[in-house]
Order: C-alpha cells, then structure tokens, then sequence
C-alpha cells in the first residue's frame, strides 16, 4: 500500500478531473450546511445571479454585476475544489486497496474432529468459525490463528513484501484478511464480521466516509460562525446607516463585502486541512480511525514508549571486551570471538559484528564442536580438537556461571575484572565472562544499545512540551541508566502492562493526553485507555482494535512523527485562520471607499491603494478573496512546517508570517488584481 | 501639543495604575475571605446581614445558581428604583418638590443604574429627588458596580478551579465587594473630595443675589460623596447636568485629578485580584499592559486630534496657530486633562465627563466612542472590564494559540467549543444592540426628532449613544434629545442586552472553565505573559473591533474628519 500511496499522492491528473467534478456536486447546499461560512457565499452567490439576471433582462449594463457573481460563485467551486481534491487523495489511496479485498472461497471446517471442509464464500463467513488456510491461499477474513503456524505475505496492507511468521498463541497470533499465506497451513478463528473487517475499517478510514467534526474544528467552526454573524450584523445595518447619510448601496455590493468580510479562506480550507493530515499519516503508512485521534496527536503531553524497539534496538549488543590481567586486548577478543562463532543468537552476533570492528576475524574451525547455550550450565561455546596444537575451549556465560565452571573462588578473580563487572552492572549493562582453555580471558560489555537519532527528537519533544516515559521490565538501575542516556524525562522500571494503563490513567487525572503504542494482547487495556494508541500491525488482534491508529510498519518509533503530523494539523489551522482575518483589513480598504465615494468624496482618502476605480475596487477584493483559497490549498493539504523551537519562538513565526503577512498580502494583491482589472478593462 | 499635556496623561494614567494595584492586592483578600483591616467593624455587619437575609456563606453557587442570584438581584434593584422614581412626587424628602418621572423615564433611568451605566436622559438637578438619589441611585451605585466585582470574583475562582463545581456564592461576594470595598473607597475619597473644595450639604437650593439684582436659584446636594461613588463604582451618573465639568463636582485640577484616577483605578485593581485568586500575577500583568497601551493610545490619539486638526472657524478666521480645540472643554482643566478623562471615562464603561465630548474634533470624539465600542475593557467597568478582556484573551490564544500546534489553553484551560461558543455569544451583542439599534434609529423618523444634526455629525450621535448604553457606559454626545419614548425605550434595552445579555454568557464561560482540569504549564503551551501576548491580544482586540465598526465609523467621525480637512484647507 505504501507504493500505491506514493503514487496516488501527488497532484495526478485523475484525482485532479475527479476533485473538479465533485466541486460542482458539493455546490448542493445540504452538502455545505455544515459550512456556514461556505452556505453564507453560496447564498450571496445566487443572489447576485439572480440580480445579474434582473440587470440583463432589463436592458441594463450588467457587466459588472455578471463578473461579480462568477467570482462568488467560483469563491464556493474553490472552496468546494480544496475538499474535494483533499478527499480525492484518499479515495486513491481506499481504491488500490480495495482491488485487494477478495472474493475467493474460504475453506470453512464444519467438524474439527474430521477436518471435514465446506468451500464457502469469505463475505458469508461469521465471527468464530473456523477455516483452513494452506499455502497459496488468500486469508478470507480477520482472525486469530487457533492451529499451525505459516509464514504470510502481507504485502496487500503493509507494503512490505517479505513474508512474516504468524503462529498459533502469544501476540502474533492475528492474521488479516487479504493477505496471503506464502507456506504451511493454519487454523482460523474469524473474529470480523462482513463488512467490518480491518480492510473494511482500513478503506472507510482512508476515504473518510466517517468523517465528523473534530472537537477543535468544532470550536473552530464555531468561532468562524459567529463572525459570519458578527459581519453580517455589520453589512445589513450598513443599509440604514447608508441611507441615513445618503448614500444609495448596491445590494450585490453589499453581498460582495459581506463575502469578503467573512472567514472564507479559513472556511474554505478547513475540512480540506482536516483530510491533509489524515493523509500525511497515511504517507507514513499509519492509520488514524478518526480526525479526533489524529488532533488529539498533536495535543499529547505525555509520551508512554516501550523500551526495546522504540528508545533502543530490540537487543543488548556487546561494546566492549574487558581484558583478564596479563591478556593482550587482542587475545581477549579473540577469545571472546571464538566463543560467540556458533552462537547464532543476536547477542553472539554482535561480538562477532564487534571483533571484525575490530579487525579481529575468525571462522569455525572444521571438526569444531559447538557447545550450545543451556539453562543448566548458562554458557556456550565452542570445543576444538587441534591435535598438534592441544585441545581448545571458549566458553562465555553468565560470570558467576563460568567462575564455577573454572572452579574459581570470587577471590580468585582478578581485582581488575572484579571492578569491571561491577562496572557494567551499575550503567545497566550486562556483563559475560569469557574463558580459553579453563582460564578466565575477559569480561564482555554488553548493553542496551539506544537507537540513534533518538536522543535529539526527545529534547525536540520537550522543547514543545511533550514529556517522554520509557517503560521496561528491567530493573531499575538498568532502567535509570538507559533512560538518562536517552534523555526520556521519567521511566518505569519493572513495569507490568497493568502499570502502563495507571501511568496513563493518573497523567489523565491531571488533565494530560497520553499516547502510547503497543502490541500485545495485554497492551490492549492500556490501548484503549490512552487518548492517542498506536498498534502495531504485525500486533494481537485484541491490541489492533483497542488502538486508535495502527501503524502499518509496525514501527514503535512513529509515534514521534504522529506527534508532529498532530501539531502540524492544528498548527496549519491556526495559521490559516488568523491568515484569512488579518486579510479584512486590507479589503476594508477596499471596498469601504469605493462604497461611499460616490456619495462622500471625502471619504476618497481612504484609498490608500489608490484602486482605480469603485468597480474595480471591488471586483479586485473580490477575486483576491477566491484566489487566495485556490493559492493556499498546496499549503493546506502540504501543512504549515513543524519546528520544535519551543512554543514562544514558534508563536512568534508564525504570528510574523501568517499575522503580519495576511496584513500585508492583500494590500498587495488587491493592488496587482486592480491593475489587471482595469488594464482588461474589465471594470 | 506641548509637553506638559503629554507629561499630565501619562501621569495620570500611571497613577491610577499605582492606586489600584494595592487595592487589587487588597481586593482579591476580600474575594478570598481573609482577614482585612476593617473586620473589627465589618464583621459584624456581614455577620449580622446574612443571619437576617438566611444566607450560607460557605455553600458555593454553580454557574446557573450564581447567574440566577445576579439576575434575581438585579430585577428586584429595578422594580424598586422604578416605583421609587415613579412615585417621588408622593414622598418625602423632596425638597425641590420635582413629579414623578414618566414611565418611559423612569424605566430608562432604573435600567441605566441597575446596569451600571447611568446613562441620563434628564438633567439630575431638575429631575430628581434627593429621597431617589440617595435611597435610588445611590445605592444602586454601589451594587450595581458590587455586581460586576462579583462576577469578576467568580471568573477569577473558576480558572483557578480544578474540576471544580461552584464559582462562589454570589450574596457573599456582593456583601463583601460592597461593605469592603466600595464603601471605604468611597469614604476615603469624599473626605478628600471634601478638603478639596466640593460641597456636601443636605440642604435644598440656595438663592443668590447677582452683581445685577437678580435671584439665582443655587441647587445643592450631597454632592462630595455622591462624586466618590459615582467615579469608584464605574456610574458616571452625574447629580448636575454637566456632571465633572459642574464647578460643584470638579472645582479644581486636584479634584480632577482625585475623580479621574478614583474612575479608573478600579478597573485596574480588579485585574490584579484576578491574577491574585486565579494564580496567574504574571499573566495579569499582561492583560494591564494591554489596557494601559489601548488607553494611552485613546488618549494619545484624543489629545492629538483636540491639538492637530485644524479647526475650519479658526482658519477662516485667519487664526493660524490655533490652541487646541477648547470648545466644550473647560479651561481650569485644559486639553490634556480632558483628553485624559474623556479615554479614561469612555475606555471605563464609567461615562463621567469633564468636557462635552460632542463638541471634540471629528477623530476626538470618533476614539472615544470606538474605545466604547471595543467592549469597555480598557480597562473597562468595575469588574466587567476585567472579563470582557478575560473574553478577548480566551478568542486571541484560540484564533492564534493553534499556530503552536496545541489546543489553545489559557491560564491552565483548555479553551474548546464550549468556551468560544459563550465567549462568541458575549461578543456578538456589542455589534447586535450598537449597529442594529442605530440601522434602525438612522431611518426612523420618530427617532430622527431628537437628532440635532444630519450628515455625519448626527450619525455619530446616533452610534455614540448606543455604543454608551450598550457598554454601559453613559457618556452621552450632546445633541440628542433622549428623553423621548423611543430613545428611552430602545436605550434602555441596549443597556439591558449590554450587561446581561453579555453578563450571562459570561458566568456560563466561567462555569465551563471551572469545570476544566487545571493544567500545568509546559514548553509546549503558548506563554499568556509575554510582550508577544500583549502585542497579539492588541492586534485581536483592534482588529475584531475595527472590523465590527469601522464600516459605521467610516460614515461618522471619519468622514466628518475628511471634511474637516478639506473645508480648513
């Protein structure tokens, strides 16, 4: 999907066709009443048309009256183009996935005691039934693996082409429908019903077809409502202030005001911001059921992160290779090296990764004997008979495991080796003795390696306000020494998936959003609970539906880039609303002279952009008000940029930028608009 | 222009700032129920007040039970002063032996002092009597400005709440802004009043013999205290018709300078209790720095306009270096001091005057009636200019607060649908009762009767009373004959909407607010004490209220401005 995503997000011509048309059937009032900024114009609209009309029929010059009521009308088409081409990204995405979805046979299994199978159709299929998927098949419908193991492509949702292994019992035990098994067979137990599947949920989430308001585009919408209000007050009391003063006003002038008066850009633009930022998640292969989840992102407070895989890699890796006294650094590599050859596990793998660092190389000699890791003697290694040279042995382990083995009393070890264990226990490392032939060689550093990059985008966090909670099992000097070289703000040691959902329950009580990801079965609580819950794809059914958002790649790390896709979001709300108020100033300027000149040359001083003309005056903010909604839609749908400079510098930005610059951009405009205007001779 | 008129504005107006801020500090132990210096004798008598009216002083009031208590209040105040001012004729105290007000009067005069803005469509030394102002607009001088205190103390609570249920109780903070406050304040200042020269007398007119024989008839009042009451209780019910420009109630430049700082130093000092009881001093700050910038600007922009514009009788008269325009202003005060006053007064719902400002330059007057209009929250009336600016700073951090990238919150909450919705509601009144009134006063002929003049001039007649009675503020431009049904009536209801209609949105936000968790500031929040925020919540405030007005104004002052400057040309 995130191929077919890549594709479709660009400005391609056929979601551009189909914005087009869908602009002409949003004009439909129902469809805009939940606009009233929009309705307003639309209103306006078919009123100058119809006094367009009245001018025409009655012989008089109607130019004037026919160029304003187009632009009104293409002041909605814009507006009604923005949604339209918002949602059409999405339909792009929702209609790749949908050629996915399938309509195969599922191989449903009426008696598990013969394995007795009836081919039935996956759409008739109901929760708790159970069906047989072989090689080759495409899975019928969402479930649970209750028999067998298989490994799955699941390339139809995530993207990604390599197969994963899924298995009956523990958190990946989930299977999703449409995707396909590559090998092996397995049981399912369905736990969708038709039509709600996760594809279903995937598809109507990416079209937005449940698509409410959100409770600060709510607020926002309110807001905008009562200043259409307010200018309204304004512009119909206008006509008996007028009359008092003897000036005779053109009520499609007044419309045309009115129209430029009110929010129209930031009405406009609103539920098109709304569906961008749906989408910039989707580009990052993420999945938010709802726009309330994807705000509530931006809000977040408190960042509840699993250790393994979101702050370090999933494994501890060695760093170091401590020398016993009298031992070259190099020997004790070596040693420690050939111990970990025939140790397959990431562990071992990293001393190898660490001594061809090094420079030290080595492989299995022929007719070595690897001794494998058991829970009895809690070491590994290798035995090797060299004949001439002398039997060899490597073995590395749990120090005081080895110190046994060797029959060393604690005394015994060396004071310097002894100081380095301790050493690495108190940073939270890990340490493992290594002998060579029945001597101790060193000691091995092993540690919780913290993911680069990790560190800066914490105190980016912090710097907007987001504190970061690190979760682990460890014990709490591991746990403290990880956390402090990662930067998280607090961390929670021995932590138990019921800890996750008090933590997220007591920052609740102090009126904090929490956001967490999680994936296993026991997460699902805590999912639930949390105002902002990302699930892991390849994750437990149970912790799948809990969440509010999945993330396809299954990537614990994205939940730092929702976190700025959410700020993003309100941010570019923000900018464009205080954009389109900033701009009445300037069409003030504009239209007020031109209103009243006629009648009060006096008021010919406020022209201070010295419009050429009434007409024109007004034509021109009428059309810089349609076109600023069309020139701002790459903004809105791209988003305004998140930076974390901190609140008061950001504020500062873009009060500059979107504040003093929708002051000063349609002085600018308007003037540039005029001239055109009346260099066509259009007014 | 001259030094010394920029050196009087600007000290008055740090003075009434370095009055209230003390009495703000003061202000928010009374809001709180501490101790204070005056309990000795305060105590008891608040004791005694609510064993007899049954009042629970610990049982906190939602914001329904707290808006019900203020509209209940309120109502009982006007059915009383109505039939007090209806029936005058028939009781005592009446030496000057004045009839019963018409009922059109009466209703316009009972809503003008139960919504605290004393407006006067009569002139106070022919009208009434002193059983109706001392029993009747005396005392609704002091509650009605105890109200708006009141209501200040409740948004107060509310953002300093956690989920919390109550905002006070209302007959406490009443009582309380009443007896501590008002009541001492006004004490203090008509003995000052007193020293300085105003009389104070119970005793009906006096007659004088002029240099020529004649008998001229000398009213006379109470008039020290009455002048206290009216300046701290943000009234501007004047007892002569001039109000401060009468040499009874403003001898002299102290006493000008004892009223003007005693009109506006409560307005301050509510903002400071504020930031004192809802936690939020730095952020309290702010919002003065805002008022003092908006009301310095009125002022500058007044004084410049009385000192600048060329006067059209001057220059045709061949006088080139013309003073400032002193027409209408008196000269034991001059330019600058009733430049000050007229920002002061109109920028305070206090409405007060010491000059006409109908006889101000165009651009003079124009500011003073916009500072009116921009909701009187610079620094606006007793207690409701501090949550009409609560109002303006809760939209600026929405419209703006978003471009951080967090649902906008101020001082702790969280402002979402709920709270704009009031908060619009509130707002929405100025442009309703102001412009609409005046759309339909412009073109009615039994309105158009009282209008002394036409074109623009007379316009501004038409918005500046509505805009002072909508912002319950009272000042008055000369020219309009009010006292007729319309004018009454249609004043009347616009003070009514201004207060209530504004009032009751208000208590609700406040309601909303204190239900709110209250949150602890992070990196993330936008920063409510910063030169930015006031810098933005000055933008919004002018930007809001230009937009709203300036179509009206651009066919009043500011066209007669133009005007003005061509015909001096």
């Amino acid at each position: 999907m995130s191929v077919s995503l890549a594709r479709s997000g660009a400005f391609n011509q056929a979601v551009i066709m189909t914005a087009l048309k869908s602009a002409f059937t949003k004009l439909d009032p129902r469809a805009l009443a939940g606009n009233p900024v929009i309705l307003a114009t639309e209103v306006v609209a078919m009123l100058a048309t119809v006094s367009a009309a009245v001018a025409i029929t009655g012989g008089q010059p109607a130019g004037f009256a026919i160029q304003i009521a187009v632009w009104l009308w293409l002041t909605v088409l814009f507006a009604n183009f923005a949604e339209a081409i918002a949602e059409g990204r999405g339909k792009a995405a929702a209609d790749s996935l949908r050629a996915t979805r399938v309509t195969t046979k599922a191989k449903l299994i009426i008696d598990a005691s013969r394995n007795a199978i009836i081919p039935t159709p996956a759409h008739e299929l109901a929760p708790d039934d159970i069906v047989l998927v072989e090689a080759g098949d495409v899975i019928p419908a969402d479930g649970e693996i209750v028999e067998g193991v298989a490994s799955v492509n699941e390339a139809a949702i995530t993207g990604e082409s390599a197969p994963v292994i899924r298995e009956s019992g523990g958190d990946r035990s989930a299977v999703t429908g449409g995707t396909t098994v590559v090998s092996d067979w397995i049981k399912v137990r369905v736990t969708s019903r038709p039509g709600s599947s996760f594809l279903d949920r995937m598809i109507a989430m990416v079209e937005g077809a449940d698509r409410r308001k959100t409770p600060n585009e709510l607020a926002l919408a309110v807001l905008l409502a009562g200043l259409t209000l307010v200018f309204l007050i304004a512009v119909v009391t206008l006509t008996g202030l007028g009359a008092f003063s003897g000036v005779s006003l053109d009520p499609m002038v007044l419309g045309a005001l009115f129209v430029t008066l009110i929010p129209t850009t930031i009405g406009g633009l609103l539920s098109a911001v709304g569906i961008a930022g749906m989408d910039r998640l989707l580009k990052v292969n993420v999945l938010a059921t709802s726009g309330r989840a994807v705000e509530a992102a931006g809000d977040v407070d408190t960042l509840l992160l699993d250790k393994t895989g979101t702050i370090t890699f999933g494994n501890r890796m060695a760093v170091e290779v401590i020398p016993a006294p009298g031992m070259r650094p190099e020997a004790a590599l070596r040693a420690a090296l050939m111990a970990s050859l025939a140790d397959e596990t990431p562990e071992g793998r990293s001393i190898v990764d660490l001594a061809r660092g090094l420079g030290v190389t080595a492989e299995i000699p022929s007719g070595a004997n690897a001794i494998p890791f058991s829970a009895m003697t809690r070491q590994s290694g290798l035995d090797y008979d060299g004949k001439d040279a002398g039997k060899m042995s490597w073995r590395k382990g749990a120090v005081d495991a080895v110190i046994r083995t060797l029959d060393l009393s604690e005394a015994q070890v060396p004071a310097e080796l002894r100081q380095a264990v301790d050493a690495i226990a108190r940073s939270g490392g890990t340490p493992l003795a290594v002998s060579e032939n029945g001597a101790l060689a060193g000691i091995i550093h092993l540690k919780d390696v913290v993911k680069p990059g990790v560190k800066e985008r914490f105190a980016d966090l912090r710097r907007m306000g987001v504190r970061t909670v690190m979760i682990t099992g460890d014990n709490p000097v591991t746990a403290a020494a990880i956390a402090s070289e990662a930067g998280v703000d607090d961390f929670l040691a021995e932590a138990t998936p019921e800890d996750k959902l008090r933590i997220i329950r007591a920052e609740q009580a102090k009126g904090r959003l929490v956001a967490m990801c999680g994936d296993g079965a026991n997460d699902a609580p805590a999912l639930a609970q949390a105002d902002v819950g990302v699930a892991m794809q390849t994750g437990a059914q149970a912790a799948r539906e809990a969440g509010n958002m999945v993330d396809l790649d299954s990537d614990p790390t994205k939940v730092l880039e929702i976190v700025e896709v959410g700020k993003q979001l309100l941010i570019t709300r923000g900018a464009l609303t205080t954009f389109s108020i900033a701009n009445d100033v300037a069409k003030y300027f504009a239209i007020i002279p031109a209103l009243f000149v006629v009648s009060l040359p006096a008021l010919g001083a406020l022209n201070v952009m010295g419009l050429s003309s009434p007409q024109s005056a007004i034509l021109s903010a009428v059309i810089f008000n349609a076109l600023v909604i069309v020139a701002l839609i790459p903004l809105a749908l791209r988003g305004v940029r998140y930076r974390a400079i901190g609140a008061a510098k950001l504020l500062s930005r873009n009060l500059t930028l979107y504040g003093i610059g929708g002051l000063i951009a349609p002085f600018v405009g308007i003037k540039l608009i005029d001239m055109l205007v009346s260099a066509l001779g259009l007014a | 222009m001259e030094w010394r008129g920029w050196a009087e504005i600007v000290f008055t107006i740090a003075l009434t700032v370095a009055v209230g801020w003390p009495l703000g500090i003061y202000m928010a132990r009374v809001w709180a129920g501490e101790r204070t210096w005056f309990d000795p004798v305060l105590r008891p008598v608040e004791a005694g007040l609510y064993s007899a009216l049954g009042i629970d002083r610990g049982k906190g009031q939602g914001w329904l039970g707290y808006a019900g208590a203020v509209l209940a209040f309120s109502a009982a105040g006007f059915v009383l002063l109505y039939a007090l001012l209806r029936l005058q004729g028939q009781l005592p105290l009446n030496p000057q032996g004045f009839d019963g007000l018409s009922p059109h009067l009466a209703f316009n005069t009972a809503v003008s002092f139960v919504t605290n803005t004393n407006w006067q469509s009569y002139g106070g030394e022919t009208t009434v009597s002193s059983l109706s102002q001392m029993l009747g607009l005396t005392v609704q001088n002091f509650v009605s400005g105890a109200v708006g205190l009141s209501v200040a103390a409740a948004m107060a609570r509310a953002f300093a709440a956690d989920r919390g249920e109550t905002l006070g109780n209302f007959w406490v903070d009443l009582t309380r802004s009443t007896l501590y406050v008002l009541l001492p304040v006004s004490i203090i200042t008509a003995l000052a009043l007193v020293a300085a020269g105003v009389p104070q007398s119970l005793l009906a007119n006096v007659t004088a013999k002029t240099l020529d024989g004649a008998d001229q008839i000398i009213a006379l009042f109470p008039v020290a205290s009455q002048e206290a009451i009216k300046q701290w209780g943000t009234n501007g019910g004047g007892l002569f018709n001039v109000n401060s420009a009468h040499p009874f109630e403003n001898p002299t430049p102290l006493t000008n300078l004892i009223e003007v700082v005693s009109l506006n130093a409560i307005a301050f000092a509510t903002v400071v209790a504020f930031g004192r009881v809802a936690g939020a001093r730095k952020e309290a700050r702010a919002l003065i720095s805002a008022m003092v910038i908006l009301l310095s600007l009125g002022a500058a922009a007044i004084y410049a306009a009385e000192t600048l514009t060329p006067q059209p009788a001057m220059v045709a008269a061949g006088i080139t270096d013309a003073p400032a325009n002193m027409e209408g202003k008196e000269v034991r005060f001059g330019a600058a001091a009733s430049a000050v006053w007229a920002a002061q007064t109109t920028g305070t719902a206090n409405g007060s005057v010491n000059s006409m400002h109908a006889s101000y330059m165009p651009l003079g007057g124009g500011v003073a009636m916009f500072l009116m209009q921009l909701g009187e929250i610079v620094p606006g009336g007793a207690g409701s200019g501090l949550y009409g600016m609560v109002v303006m700073a809760l939209l600026s951090v929405f419209v703006a607060g978003l471009m951080v990238g967090r649902t906008p919150e101020y001082l702790g909450k969280k402002v979402e649908a709920r709270e704009i919705k009031f908060a619009m509601l509130a707002v929405l009144i100025l442009p309703l009762a102001i412009l609409g009134f005046s759309a339909i006063a412009a073109v009615l002929p039994v309105a158009l009767e009282g209008l002394l003049n036409k074109g623009p001039r007379g316009l501004t007649e038409i918005l500046y009373a509505y805009s002072s009675a909508t912002g319950n503020n009272g000042s008055a431009y000369a020219g309009l004959t009010a006292n007729a049904p319309w004018w009454n009536t249609t004043l009347g209801i616009a003070m009514l909407l201004g207060r209530f209609a504004y009032m009751v949105p208000v208590i609700a936000l406040a309601g909303a607010i204190a239900a709110k968790p209250k949150l602890k500031p992070t990196a993330g929040t936008l920063p409510s004490d910063s030169p930015l925020f006031v810098g933005l919540l000055i933008g919004i405030i002018l930007i809001l209220g230009g937009l709203q007005f300036f179509p009206a104004l651009a066919l009043g002052p500011i066209v007669e401005h133009f005007q003005v400057l061509a015909a001096a040309r």
